[in-house]
């Protein structure tokens, strides 16, 4: 007996007998001697409950989390407060342990769970039509164009240079299977570059991306571009940033046909990058080719109020191969964070929510852009991120940073080419204003020590840390 | 739980009388949980452009943080859950979800770590991520893991997706993916969304894969087969080496869909079964709790041939020149220019809270506990199955076979022509019983199909319960087939219009402006 | 629903689907699902129209039926271009259901090439093959 079963002797014995065997291992007769592993698996043994509560800790500690420094990093997930009645009910049994809603006469708890989450998403987006989750953002925008695909049978998809790297890497390895073509438009001036959407526009475009704010933090005109989007036909896409939904227009009152996401930062952990959950939302036209699950109201047989998996004839298990999309599991837990969250957030609290986060965000781009050597590497108004020219070495000012216990934000040179100097800094409701003014001081003084050519005595500390790579 | 028709004003439920109420009915104006921390910056207007600003806030609730918790609360106790009671769906593996899992992931080193932290400073995550991936790789028996996919289906895009590119960089066009018609419903999607042509493969009177059909139907058009073993019939295919043999022999990848791996850890690897490409369901045989419906994750193995086109980033070990302890690092260059990974699936680098609890059972269960769990499920859908035979087995067959590994399929056909009573009402009138009904009406090879899956995690018990209510269902059908027919009974809301839901969708709360 | 009928004054497609030939205008036919089809999906939730002007081709399918439960493609019996559509399906589609050869017809054909309605089976013989 090993974990968690239960079978003893005595169990055994009856069992084997009601079966008409005299041993567990005939129960495998089946398989062939030659695909036997003929050996046990090579894994170190079973350890009780304490000891693998020790080994999790002790990796735990490996790591530098959120905890234990002041972050200011983003760049599509953001440490937000969790507040503990979301723990709290995404621990309870009855929603942590169930699967899909397949018995719905059981299964209201999650049925209803869904419904109420896709109303939040559809007020958030602007939008008539939500599903109950997909798996998170940039498989979302993926998902999107499979979508656009279905729709207009167009092959060609312009995204944003704005749009997340991982959703626009996504876009691409999906597009392959999908037989798209995706093109890049660029950024200018901090935002798409209108001229060159206006451009590449065609009838052979199936959907135009875009994502708002955008990856260094500019507000869109997603207006502008979903009207030059729609003079061809093509299907706009949003992807968007769901906190900013209290204080930023919803897109789907600006034009945009599907307004999908990452909804980490409603109640959902940071958790090394998932699980999160992805919302999807659309006009009332694209219901039918939604992907994922979709939560529908209904009545019973005496009629009473409930709800049930609706249009089920998209999914996998029925269309099979004309299916709308492949999901089977998506994140009705974490969806379930989401709705508890944005509930309790309240219509009130979304606002000021947004309001603190926006006047903290403008207070920290002035006070940082105010010290020497550091500069806006563009004026966009910004909401809860931005992005900051260094006159020096990022990494090595990053470096400098963390030594002093806070995380400055993200390297733009990562994924940017072209912003080799740039980092990206997001601001929460976790971080104060005394929050900031240390990350003012921490950072004014690693640029002033990198520029005051102390930059070779970090280069060789960072070296012999054995050639990691700064990814 | 009696047999009578319910009538709406009495013999009611509590749950059943009270009337499903949304979060968003609850509240009042101005009612709050949220209190926003003090604005410590000056205030400043117009940052936000007119035309950008929200006209109308959205129409969240506005309820107090005792009314929220009531509502959820409440709500969750019109949920049937495995930690409740019986949930034998079959194909899902509804197996214990240890709670020690819960607690090492909310461990804020795990839980409050940014994706993108410098790797130096998240060597625990990666270490974990590593060690995991080194897990897999035994149990599957195949060298190069990705723990980037989402979900199984997700996994299996990834596989087929893998498989194009492998095939592209040979310089061959292929439009094909054979898959049998008793496959888990996500692989023809799968293959749809990843450009190929999917063709069907005939079973054979064992319910295998018909090796002839299969003979003359690979070709170099074929790109890939797509399999599990055990099927979803329960049943360990013994042709398995031959189907490789033929597979290869044409070129095409071979692969495995793990969500019946619960059935052979120990005994047999699917990269030993000849396999190329393997997905695992971290929320099946892993315990990762299913949610409601996620999360999940679904990690793949491959060989060495697939290895070069695998997503980045990855997670690599590093041993250091100077002879200290190894590093852990992101690949996520994987050969800069000359990469040929197909690129990225999804955000960052995977569900990592779903590798914490994964990591936690693995660690506790060891090589031995991991056959162990495989042995107790065979033996498991074993005893049920003979109970099952004893009491129903004309009225419900086994579809195939004599035994079965970790599942199995009964046929409900008989008892439908002989008592007029289908799966689907057994299925209801089971929630009558306490019990979560199986899977039903997949796969579809089987008329009126019951996928029964108890798993290694319940007791003798359990099993006998769930065999003798299914054993009075059936005896009750021989007197009154109509009680089985209206059924449920005493479950919060009785069987919903599923039709109405569907003609005419209502997929949010009308809310007042 | 209504009971089995199968009405002898309609030529059959093996794949469960009827024609009508308009006995006032030569040359067009009326399409449905048989009664057989309809029991097979359960109660129709959906169904998905062609446009008019478009062409349907004998043996291949030309529109999509929904039940809460399965989807089924809708063969066309014979070759030819859409003049109707019946858009009252889109409020009540169980009509397919309910009345399959009457309120519940899906499509009006002007045919290509009328002579082909001879490869079609008459009602017994479709009923034999049930």
């Amino acid at each position: 007996m090993a974990g968690y079963t239960s079978v003893t002797a005595e169990d055994l014995a009856i069992m084997l007998d009601a079966i008409g065997v005299g041993s567990v291992e005939e129960l495998f007769d089946a398989i062939p001697v030659g695909v036997r592993l003929g050996r046990p698996i090579d894994l170190p043994p079973g350890e009780p409950e304490q000891a693998v509560y020790a080994e999790l800790r002790r990796l735990a500690a490996r790591n530098v989390s959120a905890e234990d420094e002041i972050t200011f990093l983003g760049a599509g997930m953001y440490d937000h407060y969790v507040p503990s009645i979301v723990d709290m009910l995404m621990s309870r049994s009855e929603f942590l342990t169930p699967y899909t809603p397949y018995q719905p006469e059981v299964s209201q708890g999650g049925l209803q769970v869904m419904f109420e989450y896709q109303t939040a998403i559809s007020e958030l987006t602007g939008l008539p039509v939500s599903n109950a989750s997909v798996y998170e953002g940039p498989s979302a925008v993926g998902a999107a164009a499979y979508l656009a695909k279905l729709t207009n049978k167009r092959r060609r998809v312009l995204v944003g240079r704005g749009v997340h790297p991982h959703s626009r890497a996504t876009l691409e390895t999906l597009a392959v299977g999908y037989g798209m073509e995706v093109a890049e438009i660029g950024l200018d001036d901090g935002v798409t570059d209108l001229a060159a959407l206006r451009d590449a526009l065609g009838d052979d475009v199936s959907a135009v991306i875009l994502q708002q704010p955008n990856f260094i933090g500019a507000i869109e005109d997603v207006q502008a571009i979903a009207d030059a989007a729609h003079g061809h036909g093509a299907l706009v896409i949003c992807a968007a940033d769901p906190l900013t939904l209290g204080v930023l227009e919803a897109p789907g009152n600006q034009g945009a046909d599907l307004v999908v996401g990452e909804g980490q930062s409603l109640g959902n952990r940071l958790d090394f990058g998932g699980p999160s959950f992805g919302f999807f939302a659309a006009t009332e036209k694209h219901i039918r080719s939604m992907p994922g699950r979709i939560a529908g109201e209904t009545t019973d047989a005496d009629g009473r109020r409930g709800f049930v998996l609706t249009l089920q004839t998209r999914e996998q298990h029925i269309r099979r191969e004309k299916a709308t999309s492949n999901i089977c599991t998506s994140q009705a837990l974490n969806a379930l964070g989401g709705v508890v969250y944005l509930s309790w957030l309240g219509r009130r609290g979304i606002v000021e929510l947004g309001e603190l986060i926006l006047q903290r965000t403008h207070y920290a781009r002035e006070t940082l852009s105010a010290l020497d050597g550091v500069d806006k590497l563009h004026d966009c108004p910004v909401v809860r991120e931005f992005a900051l020219r260094l006159d020096a070495d990022v990494g090595r000012v990053l470096e400098r940073c963390a030594a002093a216990g806070v995380n400055a934000g993200y390297a733009l040179g990562r994924s940017y080419e072209e912003f080799g100097d740039g980092l990206l800094v997001a601001i929460t409701e976790q971080r104060s204003r005394a929050d900031i003014d240390r990350l003012a001081e921490v950072l004014g003084a690693a640029v002033a020590a990198e520029r005051a050519g102390a930059g070779a005595q970090v280069a060789a500390q960072v070296t012999s840390s054995e050639g990691l790579s700064l990814r | 739980m009696t047999g009578e028709r319910s009538d709406p004003f009495t013999s009611q439920t509590e749950h059943q009388r009270e009337r499903a109420t949304t979060i968003f009915e609850k509240g009042a104006p101005r009612r709050r949980a949220f209190r926003a921390p003090e604005l410590d910056v000056p205030a400043v207007e117009g940052l936000i452009p007119a035309a950008q600003r929200r006209g109308t806030p959205p129409r969240l609730p506005e309820a107090s943080e005792p009314e929220i918790v009531r509502h959820y609360v409440n709500l969750s106790k019109r949920n049937f859950d495995l930690d409740s009671g019986f949930y034998p769906l079959g194909s899902c593996t509804m197996k214990h979800n240890p709670r020690l899992h819960e607690r090492v992931a909310a461990l804020p080193g795990h839980a409050r770590l940014h994706p993108l932290q410098d790797p130096r400073r998240a060597q625990g995550a990666l270490e974990l991520m590593f060690n995991l991936q080194e897990s897999l790789a035994e149990i599957a028996g195949l060298p190069h893991v990705s723990l980037q996919p989402s979900a199984g289906s997700h996994g299996e895009l990834a596989g087929v997706l893998l498989t194009r590119a492998y095939h592209a960089d040979r310089g061959e066009q292929r439009t094909k993916v054979l898959t049998p018609d008793s496959a888990h419903s996500t692989n023809p999607a799968t293959v749809t969304m990843a450009g190929y042509e999917v063709v069907k493969v005939a079973l054979d009177a064992a319910g295998g894969v018909d090796v002839d059909d299969l003979r003359a139907k690979a070709d170099d058009s074929v790109a890939c087969l797509m399999l599990t073993n055990p099927s979803t019939l329960g049943i360990f295919d013994p042709n398995i080496e031959e189907i490789a043999s033929i597979v290869h022999g044409v070129g095409a990848t071979l692969y495995y869909d793990g969500a019946n791996l619960n059935a052979i850890m120990g005994y047999s690897r699917p990269g030993d079964m000849g396999f190329d490409i393997v997905h695992f369901n971290l929320h099946k045989t892993f315990t990762q709790p299913h949610g409601g419906g996620g999360p999940g994750a679904g990690p793949i193995a491959v060989s060495d041939r697939i290895e070069p086109y695998l997503p980045r980033p990855q997670v690599v070990r590093r041993a250091p020149s100077n002879g200290g302890p190894p590093t852990f690092d992101l690949d996520d260059d994987r050969g800069g220019s000359e990469s040929k990974s197909i690129g990225k699936l999804r955000g960052f680098q995977g569900n990592y809270g779903v590798f914490v609890r994964t990591y936690a059972y693995i660690r506790s269960l060891g090589g031995e506990g991991l056959q162990d769990v495989s042995e107790v499920a065979v033996l498991n859908a074993n005893y049920l199955l003979a109970r099952l035979r004893e009491k129903v087995g004309d009225r419900l067959p086994l579809a195939f076979g004599e035994r079965c590994m970790h599942e199995f399929v009964l046929s409900g056909a008989p008892m439908k022509k002989e008592l007029g009573i289908r799966t689907l009402d057994v299925a209801k009138r089971l929630l009558d019983h306490g019990f979560h009904p199986p899977t039903v009406y997949f796969p579809l090879v089987v008329d009126e199909a019951l996928l029964i899956e108890p798993t290694e995690t319940e007791t003798r018990e359990t099993l006998d319960a769930f065999a003798d209510a299914i054993a009075a269902i059936v005896a009750e059908a021989e007197q009154d087939p109509e009680i089985a027919r209206n059924a449920p009974y005493t479950t919060p809301v009785r069987r919903l219009d599923e039709a109405g839901a569907a003609k005419r969708p209502r997929v949010r709360e009308v809310l007042p402006d | 629903m209504a009971d089995a009928s199968y009405p002898d004054d309609l030529l059959y497609h093996p794949d469960h689907d009827w024609a009508r030939l308009d006995p006032d205008e030569p040359g067009v036919a009326t399409f449905g699902i048989t009664w057989y089809a309809q029991d097979a999906l359960g109660e129709v939730v959906f169904f998905d129209p062609p446009d008019v002007g478009s062409s349907v081709t004998a043996g291949e399918f030309y529109a999509e039926v929904e039940s809460v439960k399965a989807v089924s493609d809708v063969i066309a019996p014979l070759t030819g271009e859409i003049v109707e559509v019946n858009t009252s399906l889109a409020d009540t589609p169980e009509a397919i259901n309910d009345d399959p050869y009457g309120a519940g017809w899906m499509v009006r054909v002007q045919l290509s090439d009328p002579g082909q309605a001879d490869s079609l089976m008459d009602c017994e013989t479709y009923v034999g093959t049930l």
